[in-house]
């Protein structure tokens, strides 16, 4: 068996971020191990530009963004395998992995960071009635078809679900020559960008239904012939009444990302149900001792910036773990409270050393005129106003060493939402 | 008359353009001044990248994605697509280098953002 410090398991945006920041760390000793032909991940489908604002004050493409940081990992000479596919992840840290090349390896390793992103949510997941026809796709495979294989899933389309991906999707499909006939969404409201809806939406004048959903797909000949929409009730149940019928040959699902936790459930990794993902400390690591996880495996991120430097920070702190061991038994929980669904990280060390802390979360609803405050132990150390919170839009709150200094003291950390406004 | 939806943040909110006018052109419905400035350069000249995907011969990859270099004027997108449609790249391609020098009379070039060896 070989033997490494530092394994990361994924080479997308999160691993290529972790890599470099652990080999700037200090650590010479590490290997990412990637299951497809390239580094980069999902950016190098994500064709259409729009990344990296936050990190190079630029507006990148998904592959010009994955190029930046593969380049960091080139000049540093980082170990990288691809084609090769991590079949498990033990609580002894050691890893296994299978390739063409080398066939069933494993590395005994002094920390793992778990980088391997999501998966799509399919028709499985969401239980819709009709033809088990061809013609259904998930959103982001058939991003994968138009841009990398360049194949066209289909010439009439409706998409259901108006996330991001989907979006991007309807106007991807326009330009390849396809008539996108409707996007339906669930919701009262879109999870995606407004700049999104306009520019992909609006600018080709295609519907977009709100509080509508797919309740049957009709086939001929084993080829989806169209799908039959209908409004939902405040219950986010179909009322059959409003139903219409859309001809169409292609349905394509947007319907939301899970992370893929599998490797980290092998291990022993507790997940959190709220958000799929491990539940982790200020480091990033796991409950498993030397274990870390980011990116969106850990919880789903609306921009590759923040997953990146999400990603550098766990690198970091991997790399220190690694240098220097850990002793860290007591933790202050952070939780999230009147309309905060959610707090990353869940627990800070209460005998760490370090600069600051970026707390991240997602509110349950959309809110106008709000206030997000941080409470210790009931009292308020920290807050920001923002004009709207949504459910599509990840919040950041910064804690200030100062701030870090008195948090490791308390019992209990406690993010919330106090509403001026309107709901 | 136009209504626009703000793309400056998530608020979207929605404006009413008086464009009777285009030197004195009236916002309404914005909640910051950014929502001003993106409804008269929308109702002006209304521009916008475009992005795609090429083949490529002889190259490890099958396809290299492609960008207009600077954004283009809205009208002109799928004019800029048809000619996008017919390049057909050929290996080494590099990320920047042009694969269509003045698309359509823009003065913008379409380049590539992704790279492909040779095989």
């Amino acid at each position: 068996m070989k033997h490494c410090d530092l394994v990361i398991v994924g080479g997308g945006p999160a691993g290529l971020a972790a890599a470099t920041a652990a080999y700037d760390a200090g650590i010479r000793k590490l290997v990412i191990l990637e299951r497809e032909e390239t580094l980069g991940g999902i950016l190098n489908q994500c064709i259409h530009n729009g990344f990296g604002l936050h990190t190079f004050k630029e507006e990148l493409t998904g592959p010009e963004y994955a190029a930046r940081f593969e380049q960091l990992v080139y000049q540093r000479g980082i170990d990288y395998k691809l084609g090769s596919t991590v079949i498990n992840v033990s609580h002894d840290k050691t890893v296994t992995y299978v390739s063409e090349k080398e066939g069933l390896q494993k590395i005994s390793a002094k920390a793992i960071i778990l980088t391997c992103g999501c998966r799509e949510r399919p028709r499985g997941g969401i239980n819709i009635a009709g033809a088990r026809a061809a013609g259904i796709f998930s959103a982001g495979t058939a991003q994968k078809l138009v841009n990398i294989q360049g194949l066209m899933p289909g010439k009439e389309v409706v998409i259901l679900g108006s996330g991001d991906i989907g979006l991007i999707m309807a106007r991807r499909m326009t330009f390849e020559g396809a008539k996108v006939k409707a996007v339906v969404e669930l919701m009262p409201y879109s999870s995606g960008l407004n700049r999104n809806i306009v520019q992909c939406l609006n600018d080709y004048d295609i519907p977009l239904k709100f509080s509508h959903t797919v309740v049957d797909i009709k086939s001929t000949n084993g080829r989806v012939s169209s799908v039959v929409i209908a409004q939902v009730n405040d219950k986010l149940q179909p009322m059959m009444e409003t139903a219409e019928e859309i001809t169409c040959d292609t349905l394509l699902l947007s319907v939301g990302l899970i992370p893929e936790n599998e490797l980290a459930g092998y291990a022993g990794v507790q997940i959190s149900p709220i958000t799929n993902g491990a539940v982790v400390d200020d480091q990033m690591m796991t409950s498993v001792e030397g274990i870390f996880e980011c990116g969106n495996v850990l919880h789903v991120h609306d921009l590759v910036d923040y997953v990146s430097e999400e990603s550098s920070h766990a690198g970091k702190c991997a790399a220190k773990y690694v240098l220097e061991g850990v002793k860290t038994k007591e933790f202050v929980p952070t939780v999230g409270t009147n309309g905060v669904r959610y707090v990353v990280p869940q627990k800070i060390r209460k005998d760490g050393n370090y600069e600051q802390i970026s707390l991240r979360m997602r509110v349950a609803n959309a809110f106008k005129k709000v206030e997000i405050a941080v409470l210790l132990d009931g009292e308020k150390i920290v807050s920001r106003r923002k004009q709207i919170v949504t459910p599509g839009e990840m919040e950041t709150i910064v804690l200030k060493p100062e701030l870090v200094e008195k948090v490791k003291k308390g019992s209990k950390l406690e993010v919330t939402l106090n509403v001026g406004g309107d709901k | 008359m136009k209504e626009l939806i703000c793309i400056n943040c998530p608020l979207g909110c929605h404006l009413s353009v008086d464009d009777n006018d285009l030197a004195n052109i009236k916002v309404t419905g914005n909640t910051c001044p950014r929502g001003v400035t993106y409804a008269t350069s929308e109702v002006t000249a209304p521009k916008r990248m475009v992005t795609s995907s090429v083949p490529v011969k002889g190259g490890k990859v099958a396809r290299v994605s492609v960008k207009t270099s600077e954004p283009i004027p809205k009208e002109k997108i799928f004019d800029c697509l048809k000619v996008i449609k017919k390049v057909k790249a050929v290996a080494p391609v590099a990320i920047g280098d042009v694969l269509v020098a003045n698309v359509c009379g823009t003065d913008v070039n379409v380049i590539a953002t992704s790279q492909a060896a040779k095989l």
